[in-house]
C-alpha cells in the first residue's frame, strides 16, 4: 500500500504485462484436472488393450454426452449460488411427454401421434415450464432452493410414470433418436453436440454480460445488485436454462437407449454423478465459482472411471461402492490440485 | 460519590486495551439505588466498553467492579453476574419465536420447565411493575418498544436490583419514549439502580439524576443533573472545542477542496426531488424527510446512527424499498427499491458496508470496477473482450491511486483502502447524474479519506449532485449543505459553510437550544 509507482503502472505503461500475468494464473485453475486425467488414462491402457482404441473412446463419448448437457445446466445453476436436484426428473419426464405425444397407441402413446420435430419443440418446451416454475418459486417466493427442487423432483417422476402407466416407450421414431444414436462415421452426434454446448457456455460465461453476470450474482447478490445487475431476472433464467439443457440431455439419452423408460433419470439416480463431476470440475456448490472447462473435466473423468471399472471386469457388486471411492478421492486430488478456487469456505 | 449502599455497583480506577488502543483509563463509576445515571459521550468514547465490563462479558486490564461492597463474581460467570445486573442491549436479545414468559427465563429455568408456573411468575412481575403484555404471547408478534419491556422484565426476574439500559429509545418513537421514562422512573422509585445510556442529551436531563460524561475512554465528568446545562454537557463531551477542532483529521487535510459557499450552485436546476419519504428500515426509520440536491451541489446527511441516515441513501439509491413519499430525479419518478431502475436513471450508488454489498471479493479489481457498465462495454449480441474491462478500469484505478497487481487481482486481495476505492469507481464508472454516498471513509487511512473526498467534489464540480450520508463529521467539509436528521426526520439544516463541528454534534443530539438555534431552520 505504499508505492504510487504500483498504482501508476496498473493505470498506465505495462498495462499489457499485467494482462498476460492474470491470464497465466487463470489457466492453470482451469486445468486442475489435467494431471488426474493423465493419470486415468495411463491406468486405462494398463488394464485392458481395448482401452486405447477409437471406438472405445467414441463410446464413452456417447455415454457421457447427455450427462455432460446436465452438467452445464447443473453448473449454472451451482454458479448463481442455487441447486437444482430436479434436473434429473427434466431428464427423464420431458423425453416422455414428447414421445408420448409422438408414438402410436398401440406402442403406449396418447394417440395424438405429433410429429417427431414438434415433439422436440414440446421436450425444450416441458423443460423451459419446469425451469421458470422452480425459478419463481425460488427466486420470487423465496423457498428453498434444496427443497423446492427436491418436492418437484418427485413431482416430475410421479408425472414420468404416470401419463404413461409406468410402460415404456419405444419403437421412437428416427428424427427424435438422431440426435442420441447417429454418428457422423465414429463420432457420435451426441459427442459433438455436447462439445458445442460446453464451447458456447464457455464462451458465454467469458464474454458475454449476462454470462458475467452470473459469477457476480453467484459472488455476491447484494454487492450484484448494488451494482444495478438485475439479479432476480438472472436467476429465473438461469433455472429456465437449465432446467432446458436438461431436457437437451434426455433426447440424447432417449436416441442412445431407443427408448424412454419410466427410470430414465430419476430412476438411475443421475444426479449424483451430475454434482460429482461440477464440484470435481471446481464448480463451487456455493455459487460464483466455476469454468466450463472444469466441469467437461469433470465429466470425462467420471466417465473414463466408469470405461476402466468396466474393462477391468470389476464385479458389479463392487462396482458402485468403487465408483464412488475414486469419485470421492478425485474431489479431494482436484481440492490439492486446483487450491483455493476449489476450496469450499 | 462512593458509596457505601449494599445493594449499589461500583467500578474503580478500570483500564482498558484492545491492542494498542485504548478503550478505557482509570474509569471509576457507581450506581447507587434508586438512582439513575447518565452515562454520555460520542462515538467511540469507551461507552460500549462499559456496559461490556459491567455486563461480565468483557475483563477489565486493570482495576475492579464491586458488588455491593464485595467483588463482582468472574468474568463469564453470566448466571451469578445476572443476578446482580442486567443489561438491556442496543440491539434486542429476544428469541422472537418463543413466548414472553420463556423469554423472560430465558436460560434460568430449572431443567424440568413448569409452563404454569413460567407464565404465573412472568404475569407477576408484569403486573408489579405494571408492565401490560400477555406471558402466553408469541415475542415474534411484539412492536419493538414491547420487546424492550421484556427484555427489562428479563433483568428483574433474575432479581436484578441495577439495570443497564444502553441507547433504549433508538429504535423506538417519540410517545414510546415517553412511555419508557415512565418505567425508568418506576424502577428507581421501587429502589432499582439504573444506568442510562444515550445519544440524546435531552433524555439524560429526563431522567437521571446524575451524569457521567466519557471522552476517548476516560471519565472527565462526573455531577448531579440539577447542576448541569447542556452547554456543559456539550463542552465536556467534545472537549475543549478549539483544540480539539484544530486536531481534527478534517483540518489537517488541506487536500480536501473546501466547498465555496453559496455561490453558483442554488441557481443550479433541481436535479434530486424527494417529498415525504417514508421507510419502516430496522436500521433507522424514516417518518416524512423532504429534500432537494441540485446539479453541482454536494449535500451532506448526518445525524446519530439510528436516526435513519444511512436509510434515506438506501431508499433513494433503490437499495431498500421505500414504504411511502416520491424520489424524483430530474422531474421523472425513481420506482421504489429497484437498485437496476434507479441506476438506470442516473443514480450512483455507494453501499455503506462494502464488504456486503460493494465487491464481489473473488472477482478481478477490473470486472469489479465496470460491473456497473457492462452494457456500455458489450456491443451487439452482449459480447465483449475482458481486456476492454482493464481498458475502462484504467483510468478511474489511476485517478483514485488503487494499488493492485493487476486489473485480474481478486479485490479479496486488497487492503480495505483500496476495497473501498473499488467500490466508488465502480460508481464514478457509470458517469451517474447523483451519487448517494453513505459513509464513504469508514475504515480508511487519512491520505485515501481525502481522496475519496476529493473525487466526490469532484464529480460535483463536473456538475452530478452528491448526497453524502455520514455520521463522521469530518466527511462534512466537501458539502455546500448539511442536513440533520434526528429520529428519522429533519432536524435542521445548515446552508454555510464551513460548519461548526459543536453546532452539529449539538444538532446531532437533537437539541436546539442556544448556539445551534442560530443555524437550525
Amino acid at each position: 500500500m505504499t508505492s504510487d509507482s504500483t498504482a501508476v503502472a496498473a493505470g498506465g505503461t505495462s498495462l499489457s504485462s499485467w494482462l498476460r500475468g492474470a491470464r497465466l494464473s487463470l489457466l492453470l485453475r482451469e486445468v486442475a484436472l489435467l494431471p488426474v486425467l493423465v493419470v486415468l488414462l495411463v491406468v486405462g491402457a494398463v488394464v485392458s488393450p481395448a482401452f486405447l482404441t477409437v471406438s472405445n473412446f467414441a463410446g464413452i463419448g456417447q455415454q457421457s454426452s447427455a450427462l455432460g448437457v446436465v452438467v452445464v445446466g447443473e453448473s449454472l445453476i451451482l454458479m448463481i449460488g442455487g441447486m437444482d436436484l430436479s434436473l434429473e426428473s427434466t431428464y427423464g419426464l420431458a423425453p416422455m411427454v414428447a414421445a408420448w405425444l409422438i408414438v402410436p397407441v398401440s406402442a403406449f402413446g396418447d394417440g395424438t401421434d405429433l410429429s417427431p420435430y414438434l415433439g422436440i419443440v414440446i421436450l425444450l418446451a416441458v423443460g423451459a415450464a419446469v425451469g421458470l416454475v422452480n425459478g419463481l418459486l425460488i427466486v420470487k417466493g423465496r423457498l428453498n432452493g434444496f427443497i423446492v427442487t427436491l418436492g418437484m423432483t418427485i413431482v416430475l417422476a410421479g408425472l414420468q410414470n404416470g401419463i404413461v402407466k409406468a410402460q415404456s416407450l419405444f419403437n421412437l421414431p428416427r428424427p427424435f433418436g438422431y440426435l442420441g444414436s447417429a454418428s457422423f462415421g465414429q463420432v457420435p452426434v451426441a459427442l459433438v453436440v455436447a462439445v458445442i454446448i460446453f464451447v458456447l457456455t464457455g464462451l458465454f460465461l467469458r464474454y458475454h454480460r449476462t454470462g458475467r453476470a452470473i459469477y457476480a450474482v453467484g459472488g455476491n447478490p447484494v454487492a450484484a445488485r448494488a451494482a444495478g445487475i438485475k439479479v432476480e431476472r438472472i436467476k429465473i433464467g438461469v433455472y429456465v436454462a437449465g432446467s432446458i439443457l436438461a431436457a437437451i440431455g434426455g433426447l440424447m439419452e432417449a436416441g442412445r437407449v431407443s427408448a424412454v423408460t419410466g427410470q430414465q433419470g430419476y430412476g438411475e439416480g443421475i444426479i449424483f454423478s451430475v454434482f460429482a463431476a461440477a464440484v470435481i470440475g471446481g464448480v463451487s456448490l456455493k455459487g460464483g465459482r466455476g469454468n466450463m472447462i472444469g466441469a467437461a473435466s469433470g465429466v470425462i473423468l467420471l466417465g473414463l472411471v466408469q470405461n476402466i471399472l468396466d474393462l477391468a471386469n470389476v464385479s458389479n457388486y463392487w462396482i458402485e461402492a468403487i465408483d464412488g471411492a475414486v469419485i470421492l478421492f478425485a474431489l479431494f486430488l482436484a481440492r490439492i490440485v486446483g487450491g483455493e478456487s476449489t476450496a469450499e469456505e | 460519590m462512593t458509596s457505601s449502599d449494599p445493594a449499589g455497583v461500583e467500578m474503580t480506577g478500570v483500564e482498558k486495551r484492545f491492542g494498542t488502543t485504548r478503550a478505557l483509563h482509570d474509569v471509576s463509576l457507581s450506581l447507587s439505588a434508586g438512582q439513575c445515571l447518565g452515562l454520555v459521550g460520542r462515538n467511540g468514547a469507551g461507552k460500549s466498553t462499559i456496559v461490556s465490563i459491567l455486563s461480565g462479558l468483557l475483563e477489565p486490564d486493570a482495576g475492579q467492579v464491586r458488588f455491593g461492597g464485595a467483588p463482582a463474581p468472574r468474568v463469564g460467570d453470566i448466571a451469578r453476574w445476572r443476578e446482580w445486573i442486567a443489561t438491556v442491549f442496543q440491539h434486542s436479545m429476544i428469541v422472537p419465536d418463543l413466548s414472553v414468559a420463556e423469554n423472560v427465563f430465558l436460560g434460568g429455568t430449572s431443567p424440568l420447565v413448569s409452563w404454569r408456573e413460567l407464565r404465573a411468575r412472568t404475569r407477576d412481575i408484569m403486573r408489579e411493575w405494571g408492565f401490560d403484555i400477555a406471558a402466553e404471547a408469541l415475542c415474534r408478534d411484539l412492536s419493538v418498544e414491547q420487546r424492550q419491556i421484556v427484555e427489562i422484565a428479563r433483568a428483574l426476574a433474575r432479581g436484578a436490583r441495577c439495570v443497564l439500559l444502553d441507547e433504549p429509545t433508538a429504535a423506538l418513537e417519540r410517545d414510546a419514549v415517553r412511555r419508557l421514562f415512565e418505567r425508568v422512573r418506576q424502577l428507581t422509585a421501587g429502589g432499582v439502580a439504573v444506568l442510562y445510556i444515550s445519544h440524546h442529551l435531552e433524555e439524560v436531563f429526563d431522567i437521571c439524576q446524575n451524569v457521567a460524561v466519557l471522552r476517548d475512554g476516560e471519565m472527565v465528568l462526573t455531577a448531579q443533573a440539577s447542576e448541569l446545562t447542556r452547554d456543559d454537557l456539550v463542552a465536556a463531551m467534545v472537549g475543549s472545542a478549539q483544540v480539539k477542532a484544530a486536531a481534527s483529521p478534517a483540518q489537517r487535510e488541506p487536500r480536501i477542496r473546501q466547498r465555496r459557499s453559496r455561490g453558483t450552485v442554488p441557481d443550479n436546476a433541481v436535479l434530486l426531488a424527494v417529498e415525504n419519504l417514508t421507510s419502516d428500515s430496522v436500521q433507522g426509520r424514516l417518518s416524512g424527510v423532504s429534500l432537494t440536491v441540485r446539479a453541482g451541489e454536494v449535500v451532506g446527511i448526518t445525524g446519530l446512527l439510528s436516526a435513519g441516515v444511512a436509510t434515506i441513501g438506501r431508499t433513494i439509491a433503490g437499495a431498500e424499498p421505500r414504504t411511502g413519499g416520491e424520489v424524483r430525479l430530474r422531474g421523472s419518478l425513481v420506482p421504489s427499491g429497484r437498485r437496476d431502475a434507479a441506476q438506470h436513471a442516473g443514480i450512483g450508488y455507494i453501499p455503506e458496508d462494502r464488504r456486503a454489498e460493494g465487491f464481489v471479493a473473488h472477482l478481478g479489481v477490473a470486472e469489479n470496477i465496470t460491473m456497473t457498465i457492462t452494457d456500455r462495454l458489450a456491443g451487439r449480441l452482449g459480447l465483449f473482450r475482458p481486456a476492454s474491462r482493464s481498458a475502462a478500469a484504467a483510468p478511474l484505478t489511476a485517478k483514485l491511486s488503487l494499488v493492485a497487481s493487476g486489473p485480474g487481482q481478486p479485490v479479496a486481495e486488497l487492503s480495505g483502502g483500496n476495497q473501498q476505492k473499488v467500490t466508488v469507481a465502480r460508481t464514478l464508472a457509470h458517469d451517474p447524474a447523483l451519487i448517494v454516498a453513505i459513509t464513504p471513509t469508514r475504515g480508511v487511512d487519512v491520505a485515501s479519506k481525502a481522496l475519496l473526498l476529493d473525487s466526490l467534489a469532484g464529480v460535483a464540480a463536473s456538475g452530478a449532485g452528491v448526497l453524502l450520508c455520514s455520521d463522521e463529521l469530518s466527511d462534512l467539509v466537501i458539502c455546500d449543505r448539511v442536513i440533520v436528521l434526528v429520529r428519522g426526520e429533519v432536524f435542521a439544516e445548515f446552508t454555510e459553510p464551513p460548519f461548526d463541528r459543536d453546532k452539529l454534534i449539538v444538532a446531532t443530539e437533537g437539541m436546539s437550544n442556544g448556539k445551534a438555534q442560530e443555524a437550525a431552520e
